[in-house]
């Protein structure tokens, strides 16, 4: 029940957290459309809400108030499983720590999204080997976590959001943790998938090396969209 | 199938805390079979020493016979039932208090007097057959020892016949003969049966009549009542279910030592592995598949355990079936059976129980702190952030 190409839509969403006896609105009035193939980075100062958003598109949170709706299904209104199942099927995540499992080898980290979807052994290898081609670790596929540099491990775990080929990948802050010659690495991979498969991502970031790569540039203050524009010259043909 | 997949995954990648784990509970593991293997083994072999060479298929008790009084053993005997007479069915025992003079020592004894041919119990009495001038007397180790008696000494014994007339001789000590049963061997020597019944004027008279192991039914007779093995092995049973008790506290120890580590080990990674399980549920698992994956984890470190006990217990505790374990000196003290060898029996019971016990308790105790998953805010999670 996809429209012209809308992933996600956001109507009059708020989120509120609760703090002492009250509320802390954290989002407010968020009205956004997200299509296939976008590359959309969520800028803005640290409190203004970026993470609140991503979690709530990737249902690991749910909306206060106002309609969210990813592929299809309304955010909030979905069961526990399904919402497992949505992340599972079709959502990527990457986030500022890697948040790798720390006692499984760049291969079983990679594979774990497949053995979830439960596909088959040849599949999940050749999906696993395909993934870590593409970030340029097939020489480390035992190593364990411990054993690789930030900007390897953040490697990893773009591989482990891309191996199931989702149709939308959310990254909180990618770049925080890694050097200039890491994040241009990482980054770079993402737009190749991007333009190769058309996955959507969307980028939570105060980062300004990320922001030169970005096509469309969604800025929060204190949990307002403020401004929200397509960046020239950058795959908005 | 993939949360054991993935546990196995963790538990291996987790590496030395697993073994270490495993290991603790391989070892309660083997010390609850090996506990109640040495109990067993002690048992059967009691039961079966005891049944040999004391109280036979069962025993007819002359009506006044009671054999925590010495005192009634004066009124204790009579004369043998015609159906008590079959040689090959049955063995006569009569028993009377004595006074023996060991090295100047003064100790009151019971004289048991047994048939040297007898075919019922399996102990040396042949070796009372002795053309002497003094009275053959047989006696166990211990009774030996206690009284400092070789084979050949000589020791004076004073009684008193049926008609209350003391009288002596000096008894010869012709055999010394070890047993595990120190119910024929403390505090009493056995000496030919005829002899004693013409020392007591008590002719054809006894005080007990062992029974073949193999006899089918044994109705009470005038005068003789018949008291089966259950009966004669009560004070045994009770010792051994007290034992068992002993037993099962030390089970329960351990298994509660086991449980400790477990829940601990649990409790502190589910608490550790926060980011971990915010990144599972990120990555697509439901709360369901998170609590069942760590509830495997825990279990499987009793079935790992379970493998491990086998491979490095197996041989240990099979070794010890075979080769038997000494049991330390002064254990036969205890009034009860003890062989100087005791060798475990494991039965297939036993080891089956215990795995299922080791296991299913394993996955409750494992199961328990995974509450906190279902509680946790994936949000927060995902960042580690200790709640
Ligand atoms: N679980 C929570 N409970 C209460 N308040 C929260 C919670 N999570 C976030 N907030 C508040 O909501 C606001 C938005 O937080 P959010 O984490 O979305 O900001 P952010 O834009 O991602 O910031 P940063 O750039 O520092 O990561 C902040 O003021 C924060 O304090
Ligand atoms: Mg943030």
């Amino acid at each position: 029940m996809m429209e012209n190409n809308q992933l996600i839509t956001i109507q009059n969403m708020a989120k509120d957290y609760p703090v002492g006896r009250g509320y802390f609105r954290a989002l407010n009035d968020v009205n956004l459309t997200f299509k296939r193939g976008e590359f959309t980075g969520i800028v803005g100062p640290s409190g203004s809400g970026k993470t609140t958003l991503l979690n709530i598109i990737g249902s690991l949170d749910v909306p206060s108030e106002g309609k969210t709706t990813v592929l299809g299904q309304s955010i909030g209104e979905l069961s526990h499983k399904k919402a497992a199942k949505l992340r599972n099927e079709h959502l990527g995540f990457i986030f500022q720590t890697y948040n790798l499992l720390p006692v499984y080898s760049v291969y079983e980290n990679v594979e774990f999204p497949l053995l979830l979807l439960g596909k088959n052994a040849e599949e999940r290898k050749k999906a696993v080997m395909d993934a870590l081609e593409w970030v340029g670790l097939t020489d480390k596929l035992k190593s364990r976590p411990a054993q690789l540099s930030g900007g390897e491990c953040q490697r990893v775990a773009v591989a482990r959001a891309m191996v199931k080929k989702p149709k939308i990948v959310l990254a909180d802050e990618p770049t925080a943790n890694l050097d200039a010659e890491n994040s241009h690495n990482i980054l770079q991979t993402m737009e190749k998938m991007n333009s190769e498969l058309k996955t959507t991502f969307i980028f939570a970031t105060h980062d300004d090396k990320v922001k030169k790569y970005l096509h469309r540039k969604i800025s929060l203050e204190d949990g307002r969209v403020v401004k929200d524009e397509l960046v020239e010259g950058m795959g908005n043909g | 199938m993939l949360a054991i997949k993935l546990a196995y995954r963790n538990l291996i990648g987790a590496g030395l805390r697993t073994w270490l784990n495993v290991i603790v509970l391989s070892f309660s593991f083997l010390i609850i079979i090996w506990n109640r293997g040495i109990i067993n083994g002690w048992d059967r072999q009691a039961r079966n020493d005891t049944k040999n060479q004391e109280i036979g298929g069962g025993q007819y008790w002359h009506e006044n016979y009671d054999p925590y009084d010495p005192f009634t053993l004066t009124d204790a005997h009579g004369i043998i039932h015609e159906t008590l007479k079959s040689n090959d069915n049955f063995a006569p025992i009569l028993i009377t208090q004595a006074t023996i003079y060991p090295g100047g020592r003064v100790q009151s004894i019971l004289l048991k007097g047994i048939e040297p041919d007898q075919k019922i119990l399996t102990f040396p009495t042949e070796s009372l057959k002795s053309d002497i001038e003094e009275i053959p007397v047989m006696l166990g180790s211990r009774m030996a020892e206690n009284n400092k008696l070789k084979i050949g000494d000589f020791v004076t014994v004073r009684w008193r016949d049926a008609n209350g007339t003391f009288d002596a001789a000096d008894a010869k000590v012709v055999h010394i003969f070890k047993t595990d049963v120190p119910t024929i061997d403390n505090g009493q020597m056995w000496v030919p049966l005829q002899r004693l019944q013409k020392m007591m004027q008590m002719d054809g008279e006894a005080t007990l009549v062992v029974a073949n192991q193999k006899i089918t039914s044994a109705p009470d007779l005038p005068h003789w009542l018949f008291k089966d093995q259950d009966f004669l092995l009560k004070d045994f049973a009770e010792l051994i279910k007290m034992k068992n008790v002993g037993g099962y506290i030390m089970w329960l120890f351990l298994l509660l030592l086991a449980w400790i580590a477990i829940f601990d080990t649990q409790v502190l990674s589910i608490f550790r592995r926060q980011k971990e399980i915010g990144t599972d549920i990120a990555l697509g698992m439901t709360r369901g598949q998170v609590i069942r994956l760590f509830t495997v984890e825990g279990a499987m470190h009793g079935i790992l355990a379970a493998i491990l006990a086998a491979i490095y217990g197996g041989p240990l505790l099979y070794l010890q079936a075979v080769k038997g374990m000494s049991m330390p000196e002064g254990t036969d003290d205890m009034g009860i059976a003890i062989a100087e060898t005791i060798y475990p029996y494991y039965s297939i019971g036993l080891i089956v129980v215990t795995a299922l016990v080791v296991l299913i308790t394993t996955t409750i105790v494992s199961f328990l702190p995974t509450r906190r998953i279902s509680k946790m805010n994936p949000t927060d999670a995902i960042r580690g952030k200790i709640q």
